[in-house]
């Protein structure tokens, strides 16, 4: 039966969702050099188009289709067929199978979006688009199927993930670590400095993130009511408390607490929520989120002490973020906030934190492996990186004949 | 004739133009600019990474005066700009060869 309410909040939800993409594009755009910023958004805002016709075809039947072996699902339902306006038996079943899935389609679309961040100006605008079209049906869609697919063998172990820690951040962080290890580093890193150029652009990003981020957290009870306004409050209080403890870390660490800073703590917490966001209550929603902007801070700093080149900070947000996230939710779930989860360690049942541990290290293996071995292909056949005279003019004036600000 | 370049720190541009039009300065070419000398640039914090930026903000004002001119213009603009901290700038006197006024063909100290 179609609830109209269900219904309308999923609807919205997706609207929100959607909306984080461009967000991203913001938040990376203002990141980078003016030369490149272009090409930043345009990695972006060509996934919502390139993903959105992939998961029409076969994204969708792949992720939740009906199940082959726990691992993927088939493509019965390519090109959405028997993808109706009668609710799924299985997922969101009071709302339209269509709203469903093009509620889902939003999450396919902005998970690969988070990666681009760490190969930030210095990637083929060509091989990019075939890289873009493998990691969503290879890598995007098994995980999704894993996770929340009907059958799937990480749901069926049980393990916790309400809006994506493991299958949107974990995912994109370990495959943009994995990028930064194949693609080469940019020229002059480590000598020459690469100032964000637009900061404002930066924290609009952030905001129209956590603005889409109650669609995508809240959004995930599929349903209208109670687990959605605690989900959102969840979301909420997570996103304020990283922001703080990012700034205080920082204001510690470097004597100063800065906009980008504000901007990138409270991402960091919304990242960390996310997988626990329909299982935990405020105050878990308050610690989870506080522990992430440090955590996160700290995961930043990591990349000097390696020295790769993730431009973005794609790992130490996400990557990061999405492990705790995923873990946290061992920890602080508990059934009296959500009775179709669990309980974690600290309300009594220590066994869910070994789960979702299992359920984190598949993700970083799985996805760290595939995008290697993506990208080393498309090394090998189309080459990833520009040419070193395209990268010192600038990626938006090469890639895409365009300038940003002919001011 | 004469050129005369300036570097300032930029607060100063409104004196030192209301300065050079009182003694009869007609006309002036002013420049953002950046550079350093002895003043040091400042350091920048972008996720928890510092970033050292040397070029300090600057005006360059460029004016065109008859060699007859040319000390008091400098003694202005020097009195003008100055603030006595580090990063007050420079002045530069360079001897032109020709000046020509577009619009009507003069030449010369005229053309000025």
């Amino acid at each position: 039966m179609v609830n109209t309410g269900d219904t309308a909040f999923i609807l919205v939800s997706a609207a929100l969702v959607m909306f984080m993409t461009p967000g991203v594009a913001l938040f990376y755009g203002g990141m980078v050099r003016n030369k490149n910023v272009l090409a930043t958004i345009m990695q972006s805002y060509v996934i919502i188009c390139l993903v959105s016709v992939t998961w029409t075809l076969w994204g969708y039947s792949l992720s939740f289709g009906p199940d082959v072996g726990g691992v993927i699902g088939n493509l019965s339902w390519f090109a959405l067929r028997d993808v109706g306006l009668t609710p799924s038996a299985d997922y969101a079943t009071t709302v339209p199978h269509l709203a469903f899935m093009v509620f889902q389609l939003m999450f396919a679309v902005i998970t690969p979006a988070l990666i681009t961040g760490s190969f930030a100006e210095r990637m083929k605008f060509k091989t990019f688009l075939v890289f873009m079209i493998l990691w969503s049906t290879l890598v995007y869609s098994p995980l999704a199927h894993w996770v929340w697919g009907s059958g799937g063998w990480l749901a069926k172990m049980g393990a916790l993930d309400f809006a994506g820690g493991t299958v949107v951040h974990i995912s994109s962080g370990v495959s943009a670590l994995a990028a930064v290890l194949v693609i080469a580093k940019r020229r002059g890193h480590g000598k020459e400095q690469f100032i964000p150029h637009n900061v404002p652009m930066t924290v609009t990003g952030a905001a129209i993130l956590w603005f889409g981020w109650f669609g995508f957290n809240a959004g995930s009870a599929l349903t209208s009511g109670g687990l959605a306004a605690s989900a959102f409050v969840a979301t909420h209080i997570a996103a304020a408390a990283a922001g703080l403890t990012w700034l205080i870390t920082e204001w510690i660490h470097r004597g100063k607490p800065t906009t980008l800073g504000a901007a990138s703590g409270s991402v960091a917490g919304l990242v960390a929520i996310t997988p626990a966001s329909g299982f935990v209550g405020p105050v878990s929603a308050l610690i989870i989120g506080g522990v992430a902007g440090t955590l996160c801070y700290l995961g930043v700093m990591a990349k000097s002490k390696f020295g790769y080149d993730d431009s973005l900070d794609v790992v130490g947000i996400h990557g990061v973020g999405g492990t705790w996230g995923a873990l946290a939710t061992g920890l602080f779930a508990t059934v009296a906030i959500n009775e179709a989860g669990k309980d974690g360690l600290f309300f009594g049942n220590p066994a869910q934190l070994w789960i979702q541990f299992v359920s984190v290290v598949t993700t970083w293996v799985f996805a760290f492996v595939m995008t290697v071995i993506i990208l080393k292909v498309l090394d090998a056949t189309m080459g990833l990186k520009v040419t070193d005279e395209d990268e010192v003019r600038g990626l938006d004036i090469t890639q895409h004949s365009e300038t940003a600000y002919n001011l | 004739m004469r050129k005369i370049e300036a570097i300032i720190k930029p607060f100063k541009l409104d004196e030192v133009k209301e300065g050079l039009m009182e003694i009869g300065v007609k006309g002036m070419t002013v420049t953002e600019v950046k550079g350093f000398g002895r003043q040091k640039g400042h350091t920048e914090i972008y996720r928890g990474a510092e970033y050292r930026v040397d070029f300090v903000p600057k005006v360059k004002i460029e004016v065109v005066v008859a060699a007859e001119m040319v000390a008091e213009a400098v003694k202005v603009i020097e009195q003008k700009a100055k603030t006595g901290a580090i990063g007050d700038g420079k002045i530069f006197v360079s001897s032109l060869e020709e000046v020509i006024r577009i619009r009507t063909g003069e030449r010369g100290k005229e053309a000025i």
